[in-house]
């Protein structure tokens, strides 16, 4: 009996100390699994996630407030580089993938402006002052900003036309 | 942009429907022999089976929002009721059939998620679920009564059996050669002596004697069986591996001990054996894809057969086998894949071997 | 021949005869062959169109770049289009004539999307240029022959489409020991190739020899599949006394692929993510050393093929000789044009081929047949659940899983199927074939493999813009800073002029107080 007691006790103390020696020693600074998210995410400040840029957003996913299918311009591969890092199932179900978008300006419409110009986070668009403006598909993610700011309405979002290169058998018919 | 047809453009000429149909057709030597074997009750078994099948397959799909006459006309539910009514006491009370092709229907198949979505074969759930709750009923065999001879129930009489539970007259019982022969070793009686004139290999061949209605006719399954392999709807893998599975092991421990243990011919010949080996462990949804995976999954319920039959507390184990080794697919389809062109057996390319080839 | 990997067994059969030296095809399906439908009447001449689209991509690898503009008057076999980059081919005038259009025409692809294409007038002429043949090929070096194939444009014919140079030259530098020529057209309907062996032996014999001079390959094969006696028995004529030996193989599909080629011949496989001249071997197709013997004995680049047009919805089926670039409408109207009852028109035979929405689509160098069905030979039923039947695994030349890769693509999980071999997989289409459910798993492979392509581009795109956002927003900290610095040091200034101004003003102040003080002192 006294020697179950004193065994316990002990085994109980050594590990406290030891547990309390751990969060004194190796204590962290700063929340490093936001700082690591934030690598991941594009960066483009663009706030489709309702936070006010990725930042912010990676704060909230390292705090498990917003899901892993935050991100629009992510699409579905950071979806699952996300969900790998956090070790959570990414629920693709909830994630609407309309199919990767592009942003793309109506040269009837344009007025050159450079508003767009100014304002895109991966410097997509291509232009000058007075001259109808263009969008550089490779480097454009898609993130809206330029939609917000074009004071003609010129530019929109437009689905990723497929190319020769690009193009692949869409998922055949599911049968019940 | 209109996206096309992918190819295959071609098809061969085969469906599901039509796979089932083949089994049925294969099945039907054997369950016109049943009938004929054991009479109007019977028949009135098989016909309850079918329905309740169709009824509750009907009633599944409809409350699952499925499209219901396509898969109606599949033939999967009536394939799993027929393959239950073949393997119940052919004088069973409706009842029975009836709770047993729900079971099957209901819960070991729509409940997974439908067709080629269950874990255990229906049938075999199903006929386990039944032998626990209704020990009594589901071991009250029947004497071998052909239709055409003299004491045979009538049609009415055939009602009454099946639908009013009349018991049939005592001499009509009979014991099932597993089922006695696990009785007289219980009572420290050896083989030699408890088989006395019991067995007789035409006769079992043919299929005069106590069992389940269509379990019986060893050479009519057969027969059937062969039918199947030869239109490719099955292959041998998994029947032999089962009989071999039983065979093995009886055949070395008749040799080591013949007072104690049946000799193979017996174990093969008794029982739910054939049957199951070529219409029940066959399932295709309820078997392994591999042909290694197959052969270890037909082996595995033919050695847990005999493992039953010879130690377990019921005389016959079939049914437990097939449900063990369904449980043990998953892991088989693991670890038994076919070699992949081009790489080894754990996966890994080949060496582009220029030396080694001269 | 290697038999080292083979059972002893088996080399105890060979030797006693008891067993053909051929190997065993893994899986394989049997589908109706059909063949019959143009097996019969000789090669026609596709009398030359109006007009021919010839698409400057025909092959695997980069698109040719246009030489020529429009209006431009070229002769019959003139470099339309130079290769561009290692993998490639140049594109050359089908036809004598003029340059119209320069521009995208609707291409033999399964997005229906346009292919940049020159569109030609035909003069009638049908002119060639002055070819300039060497007076013996075979005296050439095998660099120069390769050389010569690829200016060619000659690709692989049987389908495939990748440049034949470019696998001449990769064959010489792995030594390549056993050329095996493909003569298998596994494919139901096609007949070009056997016609091709029954009427042209000796120029493929020739061509055959040619592409074994350039790549120094001692051992040749020719696999043909044995529903095809009359094609054997050319050949063999043809081949007799010299080092082409024909081999007769049982008639299965996918013999005519490539690895199970090899494997059925040489018992060898190709390793996984490797090419057959890993294990020396190249496999060339019959109609490739056809084109071949044309090119280096006659000088005539690739202009031309050998085209089965069938199905129970053709009029009169049969095989034509037509230009690259002719439509398809063209070449089904020599054969009698469609039947009412065509459900489906097919580019290539029915187990790989391309649908087509429209007959006015080009032939292209890669075409091996045009095939209108009916709905009874497409055989097309909505898909039911799969019953787990495992036709498909043992259909599966590849020794694949194809019920398990769907179900993981199904899921969501196309990575999952690349641990399952999607990558191994060759889309014959065998399992889609046998399915009883008429599950298309082979349309979910292909979706699967485009889908994983697709998230690979998407993450590389990612990772570009990142860096562009990165870039771009320390530029802006710059700028920032700069604009506060700027900012900072006008605010100095300012601060700086206001108080000297201040000081000045205070100075005038108190100097005019002292002013006035003072003339109210002097007052």
């Amino acid at each position: 009996m006294i020697a179950a007691l004193l065994s316990l006790t002990l085994l109980g103390l050594a590990l406290g100390l030891g547990l309390g020696f751990a969060a004194i020693r190796l204590k962290v600074e700063g929340n490093p699994l936001a700082e690591e998210l934030e690598a991941l995410l594009p960066g483009s400040q663009c706030g489709q996630c309702g936070y006010p840029g990725c930042g912010p957003a990676a704060r909230a996913l390292a705090e498990g407030a917003a899901p892993v299918t935050l991100c629009p311009p992510g699409g579905r591969p950071l979806i699952e580089v996300l969900a790998a890092k956090l070790g959570v199932d990414a629920d693709l179900s909830g994630a609407v993938d309309s199919g990767p978008k592009v942003a793309e300006v109506q040269e009837d419409l344009c007025i050159g402006c450079t508003k767009c110009y100014k304002v895109c986070p991966t410097d997509a668009i291509l232009g000058a002052a007075k001259q109808v403006h263009a969008v550089f598909r490779e480097a454009c993610t898609a993130c809206g900003k330029c939609v917000d700011v074009c004071p003609t309405e010129a530019t929109r979002m437009i689905p990723l036309p497929a190319t020769l290169q690009t193009w692949y058998w869409s998922k055949p018919e599911v049968s019940t | 942009m209109t996206t096309l047809a992918h190819s295959p453009h071609a098809h061969a000429q085969t469906s599901v429907g039509q796979v089932m149909g083949t089994v049925m057709l294969a099945l039907t030597p054997a369950t016109l022999f049943g009938f004929w074997l054991y009479g109007w009750p019977a028949i009135n078994l098989w016909v309850v089976s079918l329905g309740v099948a169709l009824l509750a397959e009907a009633v599944s799909l409809k409350i699952m929002g499925r499209p219901v006459r396509g898969a109606l006309l599949d033939g999967s539910a009536l394939l799993t009721a027929w393959l239950l009514a073949l393997s119940l006491p052919p004088w069973a009370p409706w009842w029975l059939a009836a709770v047993g092709s729900l079971f099957a229907i209901v819960l070991a198949k729509q409940i997974f998620g439908g067709l080629g979505q269950n874990l255990f074969n229906p049938a075999m759930a199903a006929r386990v679920m039944l032998l626990i709750s209704f020990p009594l009923e589901m071991t009250s065999w029947i004497a071998p009564l052909p239709i055409t001879s003299a004491g045979a129930p009538g049609f009415v009489e055939g009602l009454a059996i099946t639908f009013a539970g009349m018991a049939p007259a005592d001499g009509m019982t009979s014991a099932t050669l597993l089922g006695h022969v696990k009785t007289e070793l219980g009572r420290d009686i050896v083989l030699p002596q408890a088989l006395g004139s019991y067995f007789d290999p035409a006769t079992f061949m043919l299929g005069q004697r106590a069992g389940s209605f269509g379990e019986t006719s060893a050479l009519l399954l057969l027969i059937g069986g062969l039918v199947l392999i030869v239109r490719r709807v099955i292959t041998w893998h998994i029947p032999l591996a089962m009989l071999a599975g039983v065979a093995l092991p009886a055949l070395l421990a008749n040799w080591i001990a013949p007072e104690a243990y049946l000799a193979p011919g017996l174990h093969l010949l008794s029982g739910g054996l054939i049957l199951a080996a070529f219409f029940i462990a066959t399932d295709p949804v309820t078997s392994p894809n591999s042909a290694s995976g197959q052969l270890l999954f037909g082996f595995g319920i033919g050695g847990l057969t005999w493992i039953i039959r010879t130690w377990g507390g019921y005389p016959e184990g079939v049914a437990f086998a097939v449900m063990l080794m369904n449980a043990a697919i998953p892991v088989i389809d693991r670890y038994f894949k076919p070699r992949i062109y081009g790489r080894d057996r754990k996966g890994a390319a080949l060496a582009p071997a220029k030396e080694a080839t001269r | 021949m290697n038999v080292a990997s083979e059972p002893f067994l088996k080399r105890l059969l060979v030797k006693a005869g008891l067993s053909s030296s051929l190997h065993k095809l893994r899986g394989g399906v049997h589908p109706e062959g059909r063949k019959d439908l143009s097996a019969e009447p000789p090669i026609r001449v596709l009398p030359m169109p109006e007009r021919l689209y010839v698409p400057l991509q025909q092959h695997i690898g980069a698109p040719a770049r246009h030489l020529v503009g429009v209006g431009e008057v070229v002769k019959k076999g003139q470099l339309l289009a130079a290769s561009q980059g290692m993998v490639s081919a140049p594109v050359h005038a089908p036809t004598s004539g003029r340059v119209i259009a320069i521009g995208d025409f609707p291409g033999p692809h399964p997005s229906g999307l346009p292919m940049p294409t020159l569109t030609i007038e035909a003069d009638g002429l049908d002119a060639w240029i002055d070819a300039d043949p060497p007076a013996d090929p075979f005296a050439l070096s095998p660099e120069e022959v390769a050389t010569r194939v690829g200016a060619a444009g000659i690709v692989g014919l049987g389908g495939a489409a990748f440049p034949a140079a470019v696998k001449l030259n990769l064959s010489r530098r792995n030594e390549v020991r056993t050329l095996i020529m493909n003569g298998g057209e596994c494919e139901p309907y096609l007949t070009c190739d056997d016609r091709l062996m029954q009427e042209r032996a000796a120029q493929i014999v020739e061509g055959i020899r040619l592409i074994a001079h350039a790549t120094g390959a001692g051992e040749i094969l020719v696999g043909i599949e044995d529903n095809k006696p009359d094609a054997i028995a050319a050949m063999t004529k043809a081949a007799a006394g010299g080092p082409v030996k024909v081999v007769k193989v049982p008639a299965m599909y996918p013999m005519g692929s490539e690895k199970q080629l090899i494997q059925v011949l040489t018992g060898q496989e190709v390793p996984a993510g490797g090419r057959a001249a890993d294990i020396g071997v190249l496999v060339h197709n019959v109609g490739t050393a056809y084109a071949v013997q044309q090119a280096l004995c006659l000088g005539r680049p690739l202009v031309s093929r050998i085209i089965t047009v069938s199905g129970g919805a053709i009029m009169a089926p049969g095989n034509l000789e037509a230009p690259i670039g002719a439509l398809a409408a063209d070449l089904v109207r020599a054969c009698g044009g469609l039947r009412e009852d065509a459900a489906r028109l097919v580019l290539g035979g029915p187990m790989m081929g391309t649908q087509l929405t429209s007959l006015d689509v080009p032939v292209i160098k890669g075409s091996s047949g045009v095939l209108a069905l009916t709905v009874q030979e497409v055989e097309q039923t909505r898909p039911g659940p799969c019953i787990r039947c495992s036709s498909c695994v043992r259909a599966c030349p590849m020794g694949l899983l194809p019920l398990e890769m769907a179900a993981r693509i199904r899921a969501g999980d196309p990575a999952g199927a690349v641990d399952w071999g999607l990558k191994d997989c060759i889309a014959c289409g065998s399992c889609s074939y046998v399915c009883p459910s008429h599950i298309p798993l082979v349309h979910w492979f292909n979706h699967a493999k485009g889908d994983l392509a697709a998230r690979e581009r998407l993450k590389m795109k990612n990772e570009a813009t990142k860096k562009l956002a990165d870039e771009r927003s320390a530029r802006m900290q710059r700028i920032a800073q700069e604009r506060e610095e700027a900012a900072r040091l006008r605010a100095a200034k300012k601060a700086a002029a206001d108080a000297a101004k201040k000081a000045a003003a205070e100075a005038a102040a108190a100097a005019k107080a002292a002013a006035k003080a003072k003339e109210e002192v002097e007052a």
